[in-house]
């Protein structure tokens, strides 16, 4: 009784905001609760964590669960002391081992499941990013369990909210695994919060079954950016195919996105055209943001594209067509020439 | 090196130009009368496959490997049969089959679990897969095969070469940029967007591909059980954004965005 209680209190302040309405199920729901022990994969680039792991944090956080990070690789102590200061997080395990600096998911995952075996956790959570689809799905198969990719709500320790459909459809999905493999959308979970002590989180060395991966990192290209980053900008200007060249999607869209202090997007057709580089792309098939302002300059508005930008705060436009799908979900547009429109937009912005 | 032996596992799937609507019981998308065609990113890695046979026709050697066969896979209710044939009019030599019923399309984890049964009987060396399924999005079937199978994993390939015998260079679109990674074979790769753009099926290989061999295997005969593990409780459309306000010029567009808290 007394261990029961000791746990139960994570799971009161949950109670009481969902406001259930029976004692008896509140009791099931506490009993349930016991047995929830979230394992948060924290993602490093450069050293540092990565915004979307602090997003699953975020999510793990929903729980009301204990939750214990998992960070391997090289150089992982400063990492480490980071992660110890984010809110929520109770311990981390660390494995220092430079085989998984590149987050290979054929030696990753026997990791992974390892450490997952050993901690008796029953949720994983990771971000959704190319790191998190390349290494959960994997994950999941060693333990044979579905995973649940992309979640952007949590009903309980069972149930989960996912759009499906590009977006155009959103599904309540219960699982009846006894390990939940989940991915987070990052746009979906506020980043967790840092608190300035974090001493009282134990970091603990995990096993390392130290698998070879038939599959070695070569290199990378990554495209460098002096301007915030599209995933976690509070601002984007996006360009579209009504740019016409690369030399004007340059000259109208840096100079604007500039003004704003946003980071700069593009619809797939503006990347396949070659006017931005495809890591700029956002859509279904690029990257999802919800920023507190998403400037579309010269997109149609496919759905392709609004799957990536619709939980955008304020949606604004500027589009020739008045009949262009994107003034539907736009809160603000303009019908008109951007060459004109958007010099004058950037110009009085300046000022 | 050996030749290539490559299973190209495809899916039906609601077309990427239709809005999928939600049903009056909020329990599913609406599929009945709605057209359907192959997903998208499984087009792009059929088409790879047929690449990779003519790259050795022309000109053969270890970067150039010989195909010796590629065999199309889908699992799916009765009219699955349509991307079957599309997949082997655009060049895949034949199909293996598992029907169920409508209604009843398996989740990720069984659909790998039967293809690693597949590449077991077929004596696959590379599975080149669509990175996710236009209507689930989950993303799921070509990492979880690489598990099951503890094959090297390549996923959103933009580009994929051979540069010498057995092994596999793979060029993967990640988050700001792309990086290049290199495995031995057998493997299971995923294609992303950039990989190629498919061909479009002529009229003479559409009848062609009506001749070809679909073999169709039950999930009892391949041993897998297909229960599923996730149950969908519920689907909603998402909350409707009401656009439509629009300003006559620059001016507007910015006290506009000041209004609302934007800038």
């Amino acid at each position: 009784m007394v261990l029961r209680l000791g746990s139960s209190t994570l799971c009161l302040k949950q109670q009481r905001l969902r406001s259930l309405a029976s004692l008896a199920s509140s009791n099931a729901r506490l009993i349930s609760c016991r047995s929830v022990s979230a394992l948060a994969v924290l993602e490093l680039k450069d050293g540092k964590l990565v915004q979307s792991s602090l997003s699953a944090v975020s999510a793990a956080h929903k729980l009301g669960s204990s939750i214990t990070g998992f960070i391997a690789g090289s150089n992982i102590s400063e990492p480490s002391k980071e992660a110890a200061k984010i809110r929520g997080i109770q311990k981390i395990i660390t494995i220092e081992n430079d085989s998984y600096d590149k987050g290979l998911p054929e030696n990753f995952a026997p990791l992974l499941v390892s450490n997952i075996r050993k901690g008796g956790y029953t949720h994983i959570f990771a971000g959704h990013t190319t790191f998190g689809k390349s290494l959960m799905p994997r994950v999941a198969a060693l333990l044979d369990v579905a995973q649940i990719s992309d979640i952007t709500a949590i009903d309980n320790e069972n149930t989960f909210v996912r759009p499906v459909y590009a977006g155009n459809a959103i599904a309540t999905i219960e699982s009846s695994d006894e390990i939940k493999v989940i991915t987070t959308r990052a746009t979906a979970f506020p980043p967790a919060e840092y608190e300035a002590e974090g001493s009282k989180v134990l970091i603990e060395n995990g096993v390392d079954p130290n698998s070879n991966s038939p599959v070695k990192w070569v290199s990378e290209n990554l495209a460098k950016l002096d301007r915030p980053s599209l995933a976690t900008a509070s601002k984007v200007v996006s360009g579209g195919r009504g740019l016409k060249s690369k030399e004007e999607f340059d000259r109208v869209i840096l100079p604007l996105a500039d003004a704003f202090g946003a980071a700069v997007g593009a619809s797939r057709a503006a990347v396949d055209s070659g006017y931005a580089d495809n890591s700029l792309q956002v859509g279904q098939t690029g990257q999802v943001v919800a920023p507190q302002l998403y400037f579309c300059v010269g997109i149609s508005g496919a759905i392709q594209h609004l799957a990536g930008m619709k939980d955008s705060k304020v949606i604004a436009a500027v589009n020739k067509d008045a009949d262009a799908p994107i003034f539907q979900v736009a809160d603000v547009g303009l019908v008109g020439d951007l060459f004109d429109t958007v010099p004058e937009l950037t110009e009085k912005l300046g000022k | 090196m050996t030749a290539l032996r490559i299973l190209v596992p495809v899916k039906r799937v609601i077309d990427y130009a239709v809005k999928p609507r939600v049903n009056p019981t909020q329990t599913a998308i609406i599929t009945a009368g709605v057209k359907h065609s192959l997903n998208p990113f499984d087009e792009i890695s059929v088409e790879e496959a047929v690449r990779l046979r003519e790259r050795h026709t022309k000109s053969p050697s270890a970067s150039n490997p010989k195909v010796e066969e590629i065999i199309a896979f889908t699992v799916g209710p009765p009219k699955s049969m349509d991307v079957l044939k599309t997949a082997m009019a655009m060049g895949a030599d034949r199909s293996i089959f598992v029907e169920v019923p409508e209604g009843e399309q398996p989740e990720s984890l069984g659909v790998a679990k039967l293809l690693a049964k597949i590449v077991d009987r077929e004596n696959i060396s590379l599975v080149l897969a669509g990175k996710q399924s236009i209507d689930s999005d989950a993303h799921c079937v070509g990492g979880m095969l690489g598990g099951f199978l503890g094959w090297g994993f390549a996923g959103q390939a933009s580009k994929i070469s051979f540069e010498e015998s057995g092994a596999c260079t793979v060029e993967k679109e990640v988050d700001g940029g792309t990086e290049v990674v290199k495995g031995s074979l057998p493997m299971v790769i995923t294609a992303d967007l950039r990989l190629n753009e498919p061909r479009y099926a002529s009229l003479q290989n559409i009848m062609k591909a009506k001749k070809k061999r679909v073999d169709k295997l039950t999930p009892e005969e391949l041993g897998v059980d297909l229960r599923r593990r996730l149950v969908t409780k519920k689907v909603v459309e998402p909350a409707a954004r009401k656009g439509g306000g629009k300003v006559s010029d620059v001016d507007g567009m910015i006290q506009r965005l000041r209004e609302l808290g934007a800038i």
